[in-house]
């Protein structure tokens, strides 16, 4: 039964081999694909890197969504009621993006006032407000503009 | 009244499940019949109540009866009747009862068709699953009881059900979903009372088969029927996000693919027990960390359950107590067993033990993509996500070798087998499924690499399954007597490979060759889209039962041939003033054409998007047939046959004349 024993240690070690190699492979996949989230005011902090895929997030600016006359070219201001970020996107607007709405855009910084969305999400629930954008408007939002969650 | 009853009868539940957990425990360590027979008992009647209790809630919601806050937040009178019953699951409080419901389900199930194992791990398996049930009845009645009132100001009309979940797809995915999820707590029992006992013997994975079987099957379907949700009724076109959510209920069905097939190895050869042991409770484990993703709103995600930090602790309290005595038990007891068989490298055994480590990697990726962010919050307390593209491509290298190995496996024998002259039966079938891998692609359209691997390993699944009938069947005189050879089961695992090979195919297809455009386009106008042509003919606003519909009609024809007339809708709905759109799609077996209203843009035009995705119904056909191998391999003889020959021994000990109920 020799052979089996030594032939089971070197399964085994392959085995193990193998294993880690998958991991640091998943490792080192996950350390180029996170998306960090910046409010607008970090990213006029200049704490956001440019060319980059982030996250930005915040309300969307009452009166500041406009459309390309002609094409499906979209801007809009994003702001967490301190500082604020235009946002380009191309393409159709989620159901819910409204003008006083949460919102995330995802995609890149060009200048530390404009971003280029690959990706625009606003929640499917009216009352739900994403967990990054609330905690941006309690910290550099004023008090009281924070919007009420009940019914 | 009726409110009150239902909370009455919830609690008259949590009570009762507490002396089922306490009781079968005694009475398994004592076998006191009298208990063991209570054990039986309690289970059954445990569902009972919470039946009674699900049903005046459901009779709350019929009757409008607003004064429950959860009814009033999340159904209107002007709800379709249908609508207002499936409303019941449409929100945390009642999807809860829900889960709550089918627990006590599998557990009454348990009860009832367990009479040919012995009587102690019965008890056993009964005792661990009315403690988990007593932790999800007292996560409803303390942190999201539904019957709450709202006296003394009662609302005149309810808020409505989120228009997104009144639809056919919502009325069936969550229940299928929680089948699957809660189905692998009965496997999760089985493990931890057969620890206890500390003999894990062969008919160990034999009784636990069959259970975790029926419970992957439901949660395939539960997750397919998402999918399928999300794609027509989200509006993006797409069938996957890798939100977290989805992750949630992924990462317990991987784990799941994984223990069904270390319990077949587990089952025949004796071999891999401890891990299997560990493998059923990390599987539950997993479908506990879910429901704490899903419900506690730590993670941003499209399934948006109202966030409350009380339960996201609630359950995470639980995960840990469930997870820790669980491995606590696994650690002290788990020397006790022993595998015995030894088997040669290249075998079905090493098959499956690659297939395991695979699978467990797959897990162990999604579920660090997952809680990534988390991680990094916890250190850093910056916000984060972790992009699609890392899923997209882990997850596609690592299923490269579990294709591959997939024909081989299901091939090679038990214990030993010479590789060579297995692989030269190969050849032939890996060079055609290349080649017609590739065709198949040039055909399609672009050359990418990725899209012929993933094509021609879907093709050499599906010719492993081919290429294993004929062998059987040329082992016969005839090709039908050849077929008759092949047992239930093994048709099963056929069938759901076919599976595997039709997902395959469909998911690389339509990831790789589907046309995405947005367009813009004013009434009477016809853009073209690639090949085809698209005429914005009609425009009309309706009323439905509780909205206001604006419905654009378009043909969509190609070579000046109508193809066919699609009427997507923008819903503007009258309680939540909340705007839906419904994409209009024209299905086919290879391809689907969908067209999704955008908005009205300042000129009277509208912006709309049109997709084109070949082989996308092939996602969602290859999981019922997953699913229908799942039920072959149930329905094998040897289970009903097992039953039918303990019975007798029963008989020929005790001369008891117990009528046989099969």
């Amino acid at each position: 039964m020799k052979t089996h024993r030594r032939n089971k240690l070197l399964a085994i070690i392959g085995g193990l081999l193998l294993l880690s190699g998958a991991v640091a492979l998943i490792l080192y996949a996950l350390s180029s694909n996170i998306n960090h989230f910046y409010p607008p005011t970090e990213v006029s902090q200049g704490k956001a890197p440019l060319d980059k895929t982030i996250r930005v997030g915040g309300l969307v600016a009452y009166n500041s969504v406009k459309r390309a006359a002609d094409g499906l070219d979209v801007e809009f201001t994003v702001t967490d009621n301190q500082n604020s970020l235009t946002v380009q996107y191309h393409g159709i607007l989620p159901d819910l993006f409204k003008e006083g709405q949460g919102v995330i855009a995802e995609g890149q910084l060009v200048s530390k006032t404009e971003f280029v969305a690959s990706k625009v999400l606003a929640k499917h629930d009216e009352k739900y407000m994403p967990p990054e954008v609330e905690q941006s408007l309690e910290k550099y939002g004023h008090p009281g503009k924070k919007q009420s969650t009940d019914y | 009244m009726i409110p009150e009853l239902g909370n009455f009868f919830l609690i008259m539940a949590f009570i009762n499940a507490i002396f089922l957990g306490v009781l079968s425990f005694v009475g398994a360590q004592k076998e006191h019949q009298g208990l063991m027979r209570f054990s039986k008992r309690a289970s059954i009647s445990s569902f009972a109540l919470i039946l009674l209790s699900y049903i005046c809630l459901t009779v709350s919601f019929i009757n409008n009866d607003f004064s429950v806050q959860y009814v009033a937040n999340h159904s209107n009178t002007q709800l379709p009747i249908y609508y207002r019953i499936s409303a019941v699951w449409g929100a945390h409080e009642g999807s809860l009862l829900l889960w709550v419901l089918i627990l006590t389900g599998w557990m009454a199930a348990v009860a009832l068709f367990s009479k040919s194992l012995p009587k102690v791990l019965v008890t056993r398996v009964l005792g661990v699953m009315g403690f988990i049930a007593v932790g999800f009845i007292a996560f409803t009645l303390f942190t999201s009881n539904p019957f709450e009132r709202v006296f003394p100001f009662i609302p005149i009309d309810g808020a409505d059900l989120n228009p997104l979940l009144q639809d056919f797809g919502l009325i069936v995915h969550p229940p299928m979903l929680y089948m699957g999820y809660v189905g692998f707590s009965v496997v999760f029992a089985f493990a931890i009372a057969g620890l206890l006992q500390g003999d894990l013997d062969h008919h160990w994975a034999r009784w636990s088969r069959p259970w975790t079987t029926v419970a992957w099957i439901f949660m395939s379907l539960g997750i397919a029927l998402g999918s399928w949700w999300a794609y027509y009724e989200l509006g993006w076109g797409g069938w996957w996000f890798w939100d977290p959510v989805e992750n949630a209920s992924f990462m317990p069905w991987l784990a799941g693919t994984a223990l069904i097939h270390s319990l077949a190895a587990t089952e025949k050869r004796g071999v891999f027990k401890s891990w299997t042991v560990l493998l059923a409770i990390l599987t539950f484990s997993l479908s506990l960390l879910g429901t704490f993703l899903v419900r506690s709103g730590v993670l941003t995600s499209v399934h948006s359950f109202a966030s409350d930090p009380v339960r996201g602790r609630f359950i995470l309290v639980f995960l840990g107590i469930v997870v820790g005595v669980s491995l606590l038990i696994y650690a002290i007891q788990s020397s006790k067993i022993r595998s015995k068989a030894n088997f040669g490298l290249f075998s079905r055994e090493t098959a499956l033990l690659f297939n395991n480590a695979l699978l467990a990697v797959v897990t162990f990726m999604v579920l660090l993509g997952t809680l990534h962010p988390l991680i990094q919050e916890a250190f850093t307390g910056g916000k984060s996500s972790v992009g699609p593209p890392y899923f997209n491509l882990m997850f596609s290298i690592f299923m490269i070798p579990i294709l591959i190995l997939m024909p081989i496996g299901q091939q090679i024998n038990w214990k030993q087998e010479p590789i060579k002259p297995l692989l030269t039966k190969y050849w032939l079938w890996a060079i055609s499924s290349i080649i017609v891998g590739l065709a198949i692609v040039i055909i399609m359209g672009d050359l990418q690499p990725m899209a012929i691997v993933g094509t021609t390993l879907g093709l050499w699944v599906l010719a492993g399954c081919a290429k294993y009938v004929l062998a059987q069947a040329s082992k016969s005189d005839s090709f039908s007597a050849g077929l008759k050879k092949i047992s239930r089961s093994y048709w099963g695992m056929l069938v759901a490979h076919l599976g595997v090979a039709v997902t395959v195919l469909g998911v690389v297809l339509t990831s790789y060759f589907s046309i995405e455009e947005n367009i813009k386009i004013r009434l009477g106008e016809t853009v073209e889209v690639e090949d085809l042509s698209v005429e914005f003919y009609d425009f009309k606003n309706t009323e439905g039962p509780n909205y206001i519909s604006s419905g654009g009609s378009f043909k969509v024809s190609s070579d000046g041939e109508l193809i066919t007339k699609l009427h997507p809708e923008k819903r503007k709905y009258n309680a939540s003033r909340m705007v839906m759109t419904e994409a209009d799609i024209d299905a086919g077996l290879f391809r689907d054409i969908y067209i999704v209203m955008g908005e009205p843009l300042d000129d009277g035009a509208w912006a709309i998007s049109v997709h084109y995705k070949p082989f996308v119904r092939w996602i969602w056909l290859g999981t019922i047939f997953m699913a229908l191998g799942g039920l072959l391999a149930i329905s094998d003889k040897r289970y009903r046959q097992r039953r039918r020959e303990k019975k007798q021994t029963k008989k020929e000990q005790v001369q008891s004349a117990e009528v046989s109920g099969e």
